[in-house]
């Protein structure tokens, strides 16, 4: 494996990390949010995958990557069901209007 | 050389989806647009040489979240949000670009690859090592599927109550007419009676 390959997979990794950061910070919407930590977790599989073959250790970042994947569907599924329930309960999405909530 | 060029052209393609998934206006592109992230990723990671990572990615990340995605889009509905921003997008971006102009410094170039004498089989890695982790991982999913099923407990409810309230609204309905009906017979009875002498 070349260095420049790993450096472009690296790179990526990052990029996918900020594009993650930026939509949680500038989402209004709670599944838009879910839908932003999905990408985050995805960029750190990445990482995670080419640090294991940077190491030459793929198998180990593999058995930690299958960690962080049903990590990530339990994330997904419990932010799923929360924004479910705000909807249901409070009747919008919007982040802005939760963080009017007061008691 | 070639397999650079593949590994650039599926990271910049999984950056656009990742954009798109972001950008989109409307939920349920969101949600496919992460699904072809997820793809291309796993296709990524077949390239790399994780297969197994790369199968389950594609089954959970491509198939079951993006199930789950349109479940809750269509239950919680698709609204469109206007409005202030809470953070401005321009500093929100200004903000993540030099943090990750930053972390790309500090991590690129690599150093040389590190190389181990160590070959471990993924099954030996998995169970032998890291044996504590799957116990772990079962009890996350069990977490995980108490929680889908809270989403169909609460999706049912209001459904039930809401039917319990027009049946007992109709019941109302026919014993009001039921003593209206009783109150005009008597009235008409009273009526064509005689009066006794």
């Amino acid at each position: 494996m070349e260095l420049s390959s790993l450096n472009i997979l690296f790179i990526g990794a990052a990029a996918l990390l900020g594009i993650g950061m930026y939509g949680m910070l500038v989402s209004h919407n709670l599944i838009k949010i879910v839908v932003a930590i999905q990408i985050l977790v995805k960029s750190a599989l990445l990482a995670m995958i080419s640090a294991g073959l940077a190491r030459d250790e793929i198998q180990l970042s593999q058995s930690l990557a299958l960690t962080v994947i049903v990590a990530d569907t339990i994330v997904a599924v419990i932010g799923i069901a929360l924004a479910v329930q705000v909807r249901r309960r409070i009747g919008t999405l919007d982040v802005r209007e939760l963080s009017k909530l007061k008691g | 050389m070639q397999i650079i060029s593949i590994h650039t052209t599926l990271v910049s393609a999984a950056l656009l989806c990742a954009l798109q998934a972001i950008h989109s206006k409307r939920l349920l592109i969101s949600a496919l647009w992460l699904a072809a992230l997820s793809a291309l990723l796993s296709i990524l990671f077949y390239i790399l040489g994780a297969e197994q990572v790369a199968v389950i990615e594609l089954s959970v990340g491509a198939g079951l979240v993006t199930v789950l995605f349109v479940f809750a889009i269509n239950v919680a509905g698709d609204q469109e949000l206007k409005g202030r921003d809470i953070i401005p997008i321009p500093f929100a971006a200004g903000l993540v670009l030099i943090g990750i102009l930053l972390l790309i410094r500090f991590i690129v170039p690599l150093e040389p690859p590190l190389r181990t004498s160590r070959s471990v089989s993924f099954v030996e890695t998995l169970w032998g090592l890291r044996g504590l982790d799957m116990l772990v991982q079962i009890v996350l999913i069990f977490s995980g599927v108490l929680g889908l099923l809270r989403i169909l407990a609460e999706a049912k409810a209001p459904l039930e109550g809401a039917v319990t309230e027009e049946v007992a609204a109709l019941r109302e309905r026919d014993l009001q007419a039921l003593a209206q009906q009783s109150t005009a017979a008597t009235e008409r009875i009273s009526q064509a009676t005689p009066e006794p002498f």
